[in-house]
């Protein structure tokens, strides 16, 4: 009985609500859960991230205020300054190399009429796969003869075996050839339809000009597609900055830790992974972790500058 | 070279049939690595050094060997449920709060709208301690609420949302509210229909990228029964270290589902991504 007039009352109040008032409940209402969600499961633990950032914690003992004695920590730790230059290399080898890759195969894609689908589709089949099961496809073919494809390759050529994972010097560019190679296909899709999305009738104006096909591409092309090529350019610095799942696959075991050998190949990620979850030394990993956040905040910094700048 | 990448001479030539081969050997290139995984997949373990690329007597014996002790088709659905959940959940809730800020006028939606955006800024990597550190105090820690809960909304497919809830027509949802539909009947009934393409976009999105999720998983799980798909490959490849057409055979079976879903979805697929890539 109280039930229905406690309703009853509910109704009236609702019922002396404007449309606007109702709206304005409704959209709450739709939003309750939601903002529950990303109060406590995004911003929270960003704060959280600063917090332990400046505290020594194992999760055993509570954990001990340090200050800033954690970043003092990587500011000296050679393995850390190792790890920031691998990081930089990932990037700055991948991103223009798979850029410029994407690119010219889209830019010649877009004129194909000929099983065009079908080549795009061979293209774009390795985006589709998982990291972790391709990285154990390329360990396989990095493998000393008879089991490696690529030293077989090159024993039939007659050049001497190379150690691919297993050098200091290769493994870094061994690692970073799967990533590349599993990105393309996106780029050049992603370039595909920005190609689509310049109108005809600029080429048209131009070869009515007599310009050449080098100055098409230089003048029109390239700048008509500034904001896909922006676009791709964060999009990819920041998925090589974040590298992890290759590196885990392909060099765990080739020493005792993965990253190896001797540190060659470990990206930031795979550092603050160990640090974390082999170590526990959670302040310290989360003081890496700050690092990785400031490093990417720059690149979308210069994004939104660049996009200003149009 | 500017012959070959010439946009407006002829159609023919042989420029352009140079092109053509290139782009298409290019091609093949890129699904070798594939190709070879299927291959190996297929041979039998006295034919792994011998390099031609055909197995001489294919046979499913590794197939036979990884299935049948259980762990892989466990693995399997553990990746397909979590990523059926978690893809349902996005496709919900990115839905309905993009629609919110998308179709409702109150105070406070740029706030939310900026709010939820800004966490765009801030890396998977730097949340993973905190949510390790809260799953352990909530005992979440190996369960399969624990891999799934940091994932079940994203401000990527809440902005994608918004943007396409734009476009739907205040007349449509108008109508609606005259016919005496309540809010959520409006959403889900008359607005959830009108953007069915980019849906899908969201929803093929979500659950590629649960599919192939690793770290977190990684972090989050120790039983062997919880591992996803790529955790369960990973700690299959380890301790099979030696056996590369069983590693290759289990890398086809965690490849497969995603190939099969393209060859079916292709086109809806290509115009997701160029959907999501352009908005995003």
């Amino acid at each position: 009985m109280s039930l229905t007039r406690h309703n009853d009352a509910q109704g009236r109040l609702w019922q002396g609500l404007s449309l606007r008032q109702k709206q304005v409940v409704w959209a709450w209402a739709f939003l309750a859960v939601p903002i529950l969600f990303y109060g406590l499961i995004r911003f929270y633990p960003t704060v959280e991230a600063f917090v332990i950032s400046t505290t020594r914690w194992n999760l055993m003992t509570p954990p001990a205020f340090v200050g800033l004695a954690n970043f003092e920590r990587l500011l000296t730790d050679p393995v850390f300054w190792k790890v920031f230059a691998n990081t930089f290399l990932y990037l700055v080898i991948g991103t223009p190399l798979s850029l410029i890759l994407s690119f010219v195969i889209a830019y010649h894609l877009d004129r194909v009429r000929f099983m065009h689908g079908f080549i795009r589709a061979l293209y774009f089949l390795p985006f589709l796969t998982t990291a972790a099961a391709m990285a154990w496809v390329w360990r396989w073919f990095y493998q000393p003869v008879p089991i490696g494809l690529f030293n077989n390759l090159l024993a039939g050529l007659g050049i001497p075996q190379q150690p691919f994972l297993r050098s200091t010097t290769q493994a870094l560019p061994a690692v970073l050839a799967p990533a590349i190679w599993a990105g393309l296909g996106f780029q050049v899709v992603i370039f595909l339809a920005g190609l689509r999305a310049i109108p005809t009738t600029y080429y048209e104006a131009a070869r009515i000009d007599g310009l050449p096909d080098l100055a098409i591409l230089r003048r029109i092309t390239l700048p008509l597609l500034k904001p896909t090529i922006i676009f791709l350019v964060v999009f990819s610095s920041i998925g090589f900055l974040r590298i992890f799942d290759q590196v885990y696959n392909m060099t765990s075991q080739t020493s005792s830790d993965p990253g190896g050998p001797l540190n060659a190949t470990k990206p930031l990620v795979l550092m603050i992974y160990q640090t974390a979850f082999s170590s526990f030394e959670m302040g310290y990993a989360a003081a890496q972790t700050v690092v990785l956040f400031l490093v990417l905040l720059c690149v979308s910094l210069l994004q939104l500058r660049l996009l200003r700048d149009r | 070279m500017s012959a070959i990448a010439s946009p407006l001479s002829g159609r023919t030539g042989p420029g352009r049939i140079l092109a053509w081969l290139l782009l298409f050997g290019g091609g093949l290139l890129m699904v070798t690595p594939l190709a070879f995984m299927f291959a190996t997949s297929l041979k039998d373990s006295s034919e792994i050094y011998d390099l031609a690329f055909f197995p001489a007597h294919p046979t499913l014996e590794n197939y036979v060997t990884v299935l049948s002790d259980g762990r892989f088709l466990r693995w399997f659905a553990n990746s397909f449920g979590i990523a059926a959940v978690v893809t349902l959940s996005n496709v919900f809730f990115d839905s309905l709060v993009g629609y919110t800020l998308a179709k409702f006028q109150f105070r406070g939606r740029y706030l939310v709208f900026i709010a939820i955006l800004s966490t765009l800024m801030i890396p998977t990597e730097m949340l993973v301690i905190p949510w390790y550190v809260m799953a352990k105090n909530f005992g979440w820690l190996d369960s399969y609420w624990g891999i799934m809960f940091p994932g079940l909304m994203t401000a990527f497919g809440t902005f994608l949302m918004k943007q396409f809830f734009e476009t739907v027509p205040n007349d449509f949802l108008e109508a609606a509210r005259v016919d005496g539909l309540n809010e959520f009947a409006i959403f889900w009934r008359i607005a959830m229909p009108l953007v069915t393409p980019a849906l899908s976009a969201l929803a093929i999105f979500t659950f590629l990228g649960n599919w192939t999720a690793f770290i977190w998983p990684l972090i989050v799980t120790t039983s062997k029964e919880l591992y996803t798909l790529p955790v369960g490959l990973t700690s299959f490849a380890v301790e099979a270290q030696v056996q590369w057409e069983l590693i290759m055979t289990g890398a086809a079976l965690a490849t497969l589902p995603t190939l099969t879903v393209f060859l079916v979805l292709q086109r809806y697929i290509v115009r997701g991504v160029v959907l999501a890539g352009l908005k995003g």
